[in-house]
């Protein structure tokens, strides 16, 4: 039990009975809210997890066909091959609002190269191989980008979800309890002083009896 | 409009550049510490950065996680792969529930 350090006074209690409502009302919202967010994050992990590892396979088989690519071609090939991408990327960044949380959202602005399905070299001095990776990481684009969003989004979720975890159970289990036995400790001392009162007027009154009429 | 970067050994961010993402290859620990840290306050949403190379950034990316932009994000290489990009997944899922989810 713990009381918190204010006098025992009839004011002090209704100041810290309605502290009591607006602190369960906190802790009532705090708790929907934690509810909600940790429902959408959980929704997310999942998607997250799956992307990832559809992701993490593609590269693979990106970067060893890239591998396979390096073997046939010198390193200075392929940096020239790759030097003028006809591809440029770049992405709208937006922020969307999820429970008061702002994630972003990401568009992407991508302009392909003019009729080349992207690939910025001619194919007689390079190595098929490299043509399946570059086709792979292509087709990979708008799943990294997705990754990212996800990602981010998660990371951002789960921080703001601890936070208000940690509120909820300050306010359940420290806060509330240290106000109901305050008001508690107030009452019964109230009522102590009460009591002590009453007996002491009887007493008095007893004492005045006697003194008028010699009465036992 | 921003740009995304990705900062990896050449071989596994060359196929980045291809699909037009800036491509960065720094040498060293420090070098890679810098670049990051030059992206991070540059025009730059997503930066995508190797396994490999995340582990000499590691203060760096903690910093950025909790703000909203740039997203850094964790992608295997050709070499030298860890998981480590699913087991920052799982170490955000223990922050927010507290303990793991079973699979």
């Amino acid at each position: 039990m713990a009381v918190m350090n204010v006098n025992p006074t009839r004011m002090e209690l209704t100041t810290l009975k309605k502290k009591l409502v607006t602190a369960r009302r906190g802790h009532k919202l705090l708790k929907d809210k934690r509810d909600e967010l940790m429902r959408q994050f959980l929704l997310l992990v999942k998607e997250n997890k799956a992307l990832r590892k559809t992701v993490e396979e593609k590269m693979k088989r990106a970067n060893a066909f890239m591998a396979l690519a390096s073997g046939e071609m010198s390193d200075s090939e392929i940096n020239v091959a790759l030097m003028l991408s006809g591809q440029k990327v770049g992405v709208e960044l937006k922020k969307k609002n999820v429970m008061s949380v702002s994630v972003p959202e990401y568009t992407f602005n991508r302009r392909l190269g003019e009729d080349d399905g992207g690939f910025s070299y001619g194919f007689a001095f390079t190595s098929g191989d490299l043509d399946e990776a570059i086709r792979i990481y292509t087709s990979l684009s708008e799943d990294l980008l997705r990754l990212a969003e996800v990602e981010k989004t998660c990371q951002l979720l789960a921080r703001e979800i601890e936070g208000t975890r940690r509120r909820v159970n300050a306010l359940e289990h420290v806060l509330i309890t240290d106000y109901e036995d305050t008001i508690k400790y107030i009452s019964v001392k109230l009522e102590e002083n009460d009591r002590s009162n009453i007996t002491r007027l009887m007493k008095v009154k007893d004492m005045m009896l006697e003194k008028a009429h010699n009465y036992n | 409009m921003h740009k995304v970067a990705a900062i990896g050994d050449r071989e596994s961010v060359s196929g980045f550049r291809a699909i037009g993402m800036e491509a960065f290859s720094p040498c060293g620990r420090e070098e890679c510490q810098s670049l990051l840290k030059k992206l991070c306050t540059g025009d730059y949403a997503i930066i995508y950065i190797t396994e490999e190379f995340a582990q000499h950034c590691r203060d760096i990316i903690k910093k950025y996680e909790d703000v909203i932009s740039p997203a850094i994000i964790l992608i295997p290489g050709v070499k030298n792969n860890t998981g480590e990009g699913m087991r920052q997944l799982s170490l955000s899922v223990e922050r927010a529930v507290g303990s793991q989810l079973p699979e």
